[in-house]
């Protein structure tokens, strides 16, 4: 029995021996570089990254920086035709194709008053009336308040007289969403324009229905089993 | 014959020798045997869990370029391996002279949750629970108590006498999720973003139980995504596919911000509220927004200083 008590025994140092042996040559292998050159040599590797994107930063900046673009409306709105011609053709037509012929009529404010066109259309938009805005002397374009004509490409013009809180907002990138880069040293910006988020005739941004919920554990419904309220609940238990 | 009786006797050494002594040593030396065996069982197991090169990696701050090289590599392959995907790994750092902050407008957004869903999807999350780093809070108007809001609201928003919160990590100047981690698996770099060595993290969850707003996750599975639903721009320190069994947070999406374009979840809001930029730029967006606005951060009295502003306007 002293023999295999003494073969276990050996046993046991041997593999002890066999388990500090890997050790040592794992931190030999890991420790293959001495620690004052590899932090030198990474120090250095840092210093010379962090001056190379700087110079790049620098030369950037030197050279160009990138617009931010704000998205424009492609023109005029063309009004789709509901029917079809002899040939089965729709198509669309220009706001001038039928007010050009018409005299504008500055007693209609709502779209309740209107008779023939555009009836049932949401207005929601305040007081102001329909000629605020639209041009009565010409429909392809709108008009300030003060008259002027501005084209529905500079639409944004229109809205900042009244809205220019808003205005000032979008103008500092706190108002309106966004794509693109943040550092217009290295890319473009692009911004939506009012009417991308808010019907110029119906302005107040639409509800939304939430899709996407992650499931963890702070969406459980909050349980109310253990407060027990008044003797009642109690005389179960 | 009585001379040989005893010699018989002895030619049965094992029984006679037998003594109390070697029996107890034998006994004990097995015990240890056992014992130091099931000590290192779960080195085994760890074996068999990930690669030699993987156990033996050193801290992400620590890595040589060629070191970081390998390990890019090694992380670009597994991928590959596990999600038949072609990925390419970053080693996205900060850029010098920039300070990243984020504010959110509380009057324009209206808990519509895109954010949630961009997140989701930008930084490669487990499909099957719908993680993400972003929880939008429906809050009761006149609190910001973040603890009287709720996650679970659904339908059309917003709803009129609520105001929605979304809340990610606040990438605080003093984060204590960075103070309580016991292998300095999570820092904060020069850029302001909090960051997590998924390789180095052992998953002790700590730092969540410490962070006030709730933004760390846990994996606690495996993530899976489909190959196709990858998303390839991956970067080591953020939206890489993390293993299982550590902590993960946002990253402001560091590998699209140090590179200059927009986070995923700005880009996502379709109402606008959210603003991101270098705070360290006097002519930035986000500098007139702190200047202009009356802005609020998320549990001041904690004194955690987050780097994420709300405001209303």
């Amino acid at each position: 029995m002293p023999r295999i008590a003494n073969l276990i025994f050996a046993g046991v140092v041997c593999l002890i021996a066999s388990m500090l042996s890997v050790a040592v040559w794992q931190s030999g292998t890991d420790a293959n570089t001495p620690p004052g050159v590899e932090e030198s040599a990474q120090s250095s590797v840092a210093q010379s990254s962090v001056a190379q994107s700087s110079v790049a930063q620098l030369s950037d900046k030197a050279k160009t920086t990138y617009p931010v673009i704000v998205r424009k409306p492609s023109g005029p709105p063309r009004i789709e035709l509901a029917g079809a011609d002899p040939q089965g053709r729709t198509g669309s037509v220009a706001c001038s194709t039928c007010h050009s012929v018409r005299e504008p009529n500055l007693e209609n404010k709502t779209a309740a008053t209107l008779d023939e066109f555009h009836q049932g259309m949401t207005f929601d938009h305040g007081a102001i009336a329909c000629y605020s805005c639209h041009d009565p002397g010409g429909s392809d374009s709108l008009r300030l308040a003060d008259g002027t004509k501005v084209s529905y490409q500079n639409v944004m013009t229109l809205c900042s007289q009244c809205h220019s809180k808003q205005a000032e907002s979008f103008a500092h990138g706190a108002h309106g969403g966004m794509n693109g880069h943040w550092d217009l040293s290295r890319g473009p910006q692009m911004k939506n324009n009012c009417i991308d988020c808010h019907d110029p005739h119906s302005p107040s941004y639409p509800k939304m229905i939430v899709g996407f919920k992650p499931k963890d554990r702070f969406n459980e419904p909050p349980t109310d089993d253990h407060h027990h309220e008044g003797a009642a609940s109690h005389d179960d238990h | 014959m009585t001379t040989t009786e005893p010699s018989t006797k002895r030619s049965l050494p094992i029984v006679e020798n037998f003594g109390r002594r070697a029996a107890v040593k034998g006994a004990f030396a097995t015990l240890g045997a056992g014992a130091f065996v099931a000590a290192i069982s779960p080195l085994r197991q760890a074996a068999k869990n990930s690669s030699a090169a993987e156990f033996m990696q050193q801290h992400y701050t620590e890595l040589s370029a060629d070191q970081k090289a390998d390990v890019i590599a090694r992380l670009e392959a597994e991928t590959k391996e596990q999600y038949g995907a072609d990925v390419t790994i970053a080693d996205d750092r900060p850029i010098p002279g920039t300070k990243f902050v984020y504010a959110i407008n509380l009057s324009v957004c209206n808990g519509n949750g895109k954010c949630v869903e961009a997140c989701h999807k930008e930084n490669n999350h487990d499909r099957d629970t719908n993680q993400s780093y972003i929880r939008v809070i429906e809050m009761p108007k006149g609190t910001m108590d973040m603890e009287q809001g709720s996650t679970t609201y659904s339908g059309a928003v917003p709803k009129d006498d609520k105001f929605y919160l979304p809340v990610q990590c606040q990438q605080c100047d003093e984060p204590p999720c960075v103070d309580v981690c016991p292998v300095k698996a999570t820092w904060k770099e020069e850029d302001g973003i909090v960051v997590v060595d998924y390789n180095w993290c052992i998953g002790c969850r700590y730092c969540e139980a410490a962070c006030p707003y709730h933004a760390r996750r846990f994996n606690w599975k495996k993530p899976e995504v489909p190959a196709e639903e990858i998303n390839p721009n991956q970067s080591y320190l953020s939206n890489r596919v993390r293993p299982v069994g550590v902590v993960e947070k946002c990253t402001y999406c560091l590998h699209r911000t140090r590179r200059g374009k927009l986070p995923a979840c700005l880009e996502a809001c379709p109402t606008g509220a959210r603003v991101f930029g270098n705070i360290l730029d006097k002519d930035s967006n986000i500098r007139w927004i702190l200047e202009n606005k009356r802005v609020y951060i998320l549990k001041e009295e904690l004194g955690t200083k987050p780097a994420f502003f709300y405001y209303f306007d």
